[in-house]
């Protein structure tokens, strides 16, 4: 509970110091490029076996049913409404998540922020801003990307058994899909990036001393972030509802 | 650049700081003078560093006041604290070089935020010029990792200087160096204080760099000033807390 007042009082500090100018931006940068551009083989490959593997395991249910020419919709729904978000979003905490925790609880443990503050420059704004506003910018790409390549590993998958034309299968796909489906979905993921970006960044600026104290900030900022993003997305699914966009 | 007024530069009175219930600094005062070189003795533990930790605001103090410039540093909000801060040099006894930036980044990073206006041309002068004064211009490309461990000192103590502070605090400048390097470290702080007019704080343990940079030396026992006086002074002193040091 009381580590739930330090993460809201850290957050607040994004919208207070974080947004002043000037602006870092050639770190913002650089941290998109990091944080978005690196990341990106690694949500490919993931969203790729997942179209491919959840297209092949649903069509037995379909096939029993008699709609099997529904497929490309039943998966269609599935990875853009939750699964690509989710996934997405896990990997990313994985990833990012981890390497940011790590990475500033080193800094802390040797004095680097220290040497920041020292010297009038605010760590929180060229370190903690320029992480979370990239995570925040670049998870919604990644999973915008990752859709898609799932949505063609689903398009491999129907097509073991069967003969479908891409521009068939697509067309199939987005038919099915409406804007309520998609825009909550893409929404959903700039809070799942600002979580892991801040998450990571708290959880290294709290690092304590010593090796295993970087260790457990890297650790610890996978998890807490993993449940975030589960959090995140039942107020979401919550929020959907009420708002009738279900 | 001749400062006209003299009244001291710090002023620290009754500083308390503790951890946990564990007094570190129980009542400490010290008044540093323009342009003199104050070197703080003490015990591994004592509270050295943390005492100018205090200065330059790293840690809160419970109690006490600690004046740079009259301007009390303990009661500043965090931007005006940032603004004193860049008229204070800091070496960290880690050195706290950034890791992940090269030396001629780590030099520039204050410049490049602090002195907004400042030329490209300058600032690789101003880098030049600060890696040649410590002997290590050829490193300038390098990554902190690829230098030992004197040479990240002197690469540190580069970029303490850099944005010309009219205050240096040094933690432990020469410990690990070899002798000569650290008569080179010795004699660039008196440059410093010479051209500049600094007024410094250095913890030493180094009896020859305390020989021959201190104007005063203040010995911090049980988190008071236990002595103060001139580095003959002290050293012809009989009380027992004091010979220790100079043995
Ligand atoms: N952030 C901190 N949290 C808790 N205790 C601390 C912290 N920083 C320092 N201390 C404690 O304060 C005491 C003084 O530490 P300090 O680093 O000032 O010693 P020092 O005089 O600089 O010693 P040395 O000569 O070995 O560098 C030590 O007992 C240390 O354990
Ligand atoms: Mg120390």
């Amino acid at each position: 509970m009381d580590e739930t007042g330090k993460v809201a009082s850290f957050t607040g500090r994004f919208f207070s110091v974080g947004i002043q100018p000037r602006y870092e931006n050639r770190e913002l940068l650089n941290q998109c490029y990091k944080i978005g551009y690196l990341s990106f083989p690694l949500v490919g490959l993931t969203s790729f076996i997942m179209g491919l593997v959840l297209t092949m395991q649903l069509r037995p249910s379909l096939v029993d049913y008699g709609v099997e020419s529904q497929l490309p919709v039943m998966v269609g729904l599935a990875i853009v409404r939750e699964i690509g978000p989710v996934i997405t979003a896990l990997i990313f905490a994985g990833k990012i998540g981890s390497s940011i925790g790590a990475e500033l609880g080193s800094m802390k443990v040797t004095e680097q922020i220290d040497a920041m503050t020292v010297s009038g420059i605010k760590p929180y704004k060229y370190l903690v801003a320029t992480r979370v506003l990239a995570t925040t910018l670049m998870l919604p790409l990644l999973t915008i990307l990752g859709d898609g390549i799932s949505l063609f590993g689903s398009y491999l998958g129907v097509n073991i058994r069967s003969v479908t034309s891409i521009d068939l299968f697509f067309l199939q796909v987005f038919k099915s899909l409406d804007f309520s489906d998609v825009l909550p979905a893409i929404i959903k993921t700039l809070f799942f990036g600002f979580a892991v970006g801040i998450v990571g960044c708290y959880k290294g600026f709290s690092s304590s001393k010593g090796t295993q104290g970087v260790g457990v900030s890297a650790n610890s900022a996978v998890v807490l972030s993993s449940v975030m993003i589960f959090v995140i997305d039942l107020l979401a699914v919550q929020i959907t509802e009420l708002m009738g966009l279900n | 650049m001749e400062p006209k007024n003299n009244k001291p530069i710090i002023v620290i009175k009754d500083l308390v700081k503790s951890f946990g219930d564990k007094v570190i600094l129980d009542g400490f005062n010290l008044t540093v003078e323009r342009g003199t070189n104050v070197v703080i003795l003490g015990k591994s533990g004592s509270g050295k560093s943390v005492l100018i930790k205090c200065i330059i605001g790293l840690l809160k103090p419970e109690s006490g006041s600690i004046f740079v410039n009259e301007d009390n540093i303990t009661a500043l909000s965090e931007d005006e604290l940032d603004e004193t801060r860049t008229k204070i040099g800091f070496l960290f006894q880690s050195n706290a070089l950034y890791d992940s930036m090269t030396i001629r980044e780590n030099l520039e990073f204050p410049l490049l935020r602090h002195w907004v206006d400042i030329t490209r041309e300058e600032v690789d002068r101003l880098v030049s010029e600060a890696l040649e004064n410590v002997d290590l211009l050829h490193t300038i490309d390098m990554m902190p990792s690829e230098l030992s461990g004197g040479m990240l000192k002197r690469v540190a103590l580069a970029r303490t200087m850099i944005l010309r502070p009219e205050i240096i605090l040094y933690d432990e400048p020469t410990t690990g160096l070899d002798p000569v390097t650290s008569r080179e470290i010795e004699n660039l702080i008196l440059k410093l204080q010479e051209k500049n007019h600094t007024s410094s704080i250095i913890i030493s343990h180094d009896m020859n760099c305390v020989k021959n940079t201190a104007d005063v030396v203040v010995l911090l026992l049980e988190g008071k000033s236990y002595a103060q006086g001139s580095f003959e002074e002290l050293a012809q002193s009989t009380d027992k807390n004091i010979k220790q040091f100079f043995d």
